[in-house]
């Protein structure tokens, strides 16, 4: 379970946003959208704790894996010694990771599908094999939850859809509480049980996806006008995508 | 699975690659003996080990022999001294290369030096040497990190950042008081003693001096030993290694506290001798890399052995003694310089 409750945040003058309460419980994931400059990193950080709040209370538990937007450093280490610092939390200050921290680390990269990883310098990988290495570095926390901060907005549409379908097969295993900022709302659909929308203006609604990710507030939150439209799934069934009105052009 | 694990614990067990240690070690080893060997009165390696041999089976054995007088009395606290500040010079570079994510950060970017400069400096200027200097360097070196640390806490939280800046002003603000101290001293005797001195040297090195400087090195080198996996993930950026659990604020302290016990004494003992924290820990990454758990160690090696050669140098290349900063400056800059440039290929080859 991780959360906040009636939490403010503020830069100086500037409220990024105040009287901000939900809760994520294990077994959920949710999907945060907003403008560009609204908070979402804010959020995420103040979840993490590394934002302090200007008041309310967060509920977190002590180490939440964290998959920051900007991949790591730039570490000239293997991929599976960036995935043992996960387990930084359990060593204390002067612990070694042992066989045991390893194995997790291992584990946690099999579970990402990027095994193969384990022994290629981090710092060689390109942006979508980073991700992995990040996203089995938060598993490896062992955490019961999950930050994922726009963690398909630097990759391309082959690596979005592993990540997506990663962070899918994350939120069946029902074991963790799940949050993660992105643009695109069919990210929410593919991904998502419950939706926070940070309104422009300093509003925010959350629901249950299919309450949240419709025409007329993603069209408030982004001030386009939104549609839906159907498209054919991977079998052929009839899938809908929800789109601005910009998209497509027009059939000749 | 099974494989990949067995894979996995092969490549990061601490202490691979047994070919590079023993290399190491042995170097260090044979720049000891050699030095031992070297100077005016010349040992030959074999007596050398001898010697050592003998005292070390029967330590209260009477010294007669001339060159055992010379290996035992003489030579041997120096070699170790300076080995033993070459550890600690490179250990304490290494680590604050790490915890800056800076590899041309020193233990001067935080005013320790400089400090422990001053300490020493005043010490002599009141014509006190041995423990009394050795307890001003370090007393001073000590307060230019907690100065430092006042002016860089800002709204509760300090930065890399501010670290650095401040280290910069009270750094310059201890070599100014240096000056002070240099243009009231006695242009006779206490002025050559404290521009003598902060040059840098081991010739003043007795089992006395040696004694004096292995608790504070030797502390700040096992402090650094027990934190080297902690060093790895305050290498990482602030925010990223506080979600992990770490608090870089607070465990960034206890790393400068060790490297300034171990700057401190080795200003104390042997002035500024500067470059070792530098040159050094950037040969051993190319040798081992950047994770701190072989750098460190790697780096004290390296270190022990550069500095035994360096002063070897120092006293055996001219009738006089060069200056140790001297030396260490000369070789180091070129070398400091190629490996820069290596260093750089090789990152953006990658």
């Amino acid at each position: 379970m991780i959360g906040l409750q009636d939490a403010a945040v503020a830069f100086g003058e500037r409220t990024l946003f105040s009287g901000i309460s939900f809760s994520v419980p294990v077994g959920r994931s949710m999907a945060i959208l907003g403008p560009n400059g609204r908070g979402k990193t804010t959020l995420l950080r103040a979840l993490l704790g590394l934002q302090p709040l200007r008041q309310g209370s967060r509920q977190a538990p002590p180490v939440s894996g964290y998959v920051p937007q900007h991949g790591a450093s730039q570490a000239r280490l293997t991929g599976l010694e960036v995935v043992v610092m996960g387990r930084a939390a359990r060593l204390g200050l002067f612990g070694q990771p042992g066989s045991g921290d390893q194995a997790a680390a291992l584990q946690a990269l099999e579970e990402v599908g990027a095994g193969h990883l384990a022994t290629l310098r981090y710092d060689r990988l390109s942006g979508g094999q980073r991700q992995m290495v990040l996203i089995a570095r938060a598993l490896a926390t062992g955490s019961p939850a999950l930050l994922f901060d726009e963690p398909t907005s630097a990759l391309d549409l082959g690596n979005q859809s592993r990540t997506l379908e990663l962070l899918d097969r994350l939120r069946l295993r029902r074991d963790k509480a799940i949050l993660f900022t992105t643009h695109d709302p069919n990210h929410a659909l593919a991904a998502a049980d419950d939706v926070l929308l940070m309104m422009p203006g300093g509003e925010e609604v959350h629901g249950p996806v299919h309450e949240m990710i419709e025409p007329e507030k993603l069209g408030r939150l982004y001030g386009v006008p939104m549609r839906w439209v159907s498209v054919a799934g991977p079998e052929g069934e009839e899938r809908r995508a929800i789109l601005p009105a910009f998209a497509g052009i027009e059939a000749a | 699975m099974r494989a990949a694990l067995a894979l996995g614990r092969r490549l990061t067990v601490p202490g691979l690659r047994f070919g590079t240690w023993g290399v190491l070690t042995a170097l260090m080893v044979a720049a000891m003996l050699f030095s031992i060997g070297a100077g005016r009165f010349s040992v030959t390696v074999p007596r050398v080990a001898e010697i050592l041999s003998a005292a070390a089976l029967d330590p209260h054995a009477a010294i007669t022999q001339m060159d055992e007088r010379i290996v035992l009395l003489v030579r041997l606290p120096r070699v170790l001294l300076a080995a033993l500040s070459g550890a600690a010079l490179a250990v304490g570079g290494a680590a604050l290369q790490g915890v800056f994510r800076n590899p041309l950060v020193s233990p001067q970017v935080l005013g320790i030096s400089q400090g422990a400069a001053f300490g020493g400096a005043l010490a002599i200027l009141f014509g006190f040497g041995g423990t009394v200097l050795l307890g001003l360097a370090f007393v001073f070196g000590l307060s230019a990190l907690v100065l430092v640390g006042f002016l860089a806490r800002i709204n509760g939280r300090t930065e890399v950042i501010t670290v650095i800046l401040s280290g910069m002003v009270i750094g310059a603000l201890f070599a100014a008081l240096v000056s002070v101290i240099q243009f009231v001293a006695d242009p006779n005797t206490s002025l050559p003693a404290i521009v003598y001195w902060l040059m840098g040297s081991f010739s003043t090195a007795t089992w006395g001096r040696l004694a004096l400087a292995v608790p504070g090195m030797g502390l700040g080198l096992v402090a650094i030993w027990f934190l080297r996996y902690r060093l790895n993930l305050l290498a990482l950026e602030e925010q990223e290694a506080r979600s992990l659990g770490v608090n870089p604020d607070r465990e960034r302290w206890y790393v400068f506290i060790a490297i300034s016990l171990m700057t401190g004494t080795s200003v104390a003992v042997a002035g500024i001798v500067g470059w070792i924290g530098l040159v050094v820990p950037h040969a051993a990454r190319i040798l081992v890399g950047e994770d701190h758990r072989q750098l460190i160690p790697a780096s004290a090696l390296l270190g022990a052995a550069y500095l035994t050669f360096v002063d070897t140098l120092a006293r055996t290349l001219t009738a006089a003694e060069i200056p140790l900063g001297v030396l260490t400056a000369l070789i180091g800059a070129p070398v400091f310089g190629y490996l820069l440039r290596r260093h750089f290929r090789e990152a953006n080859r990658a």
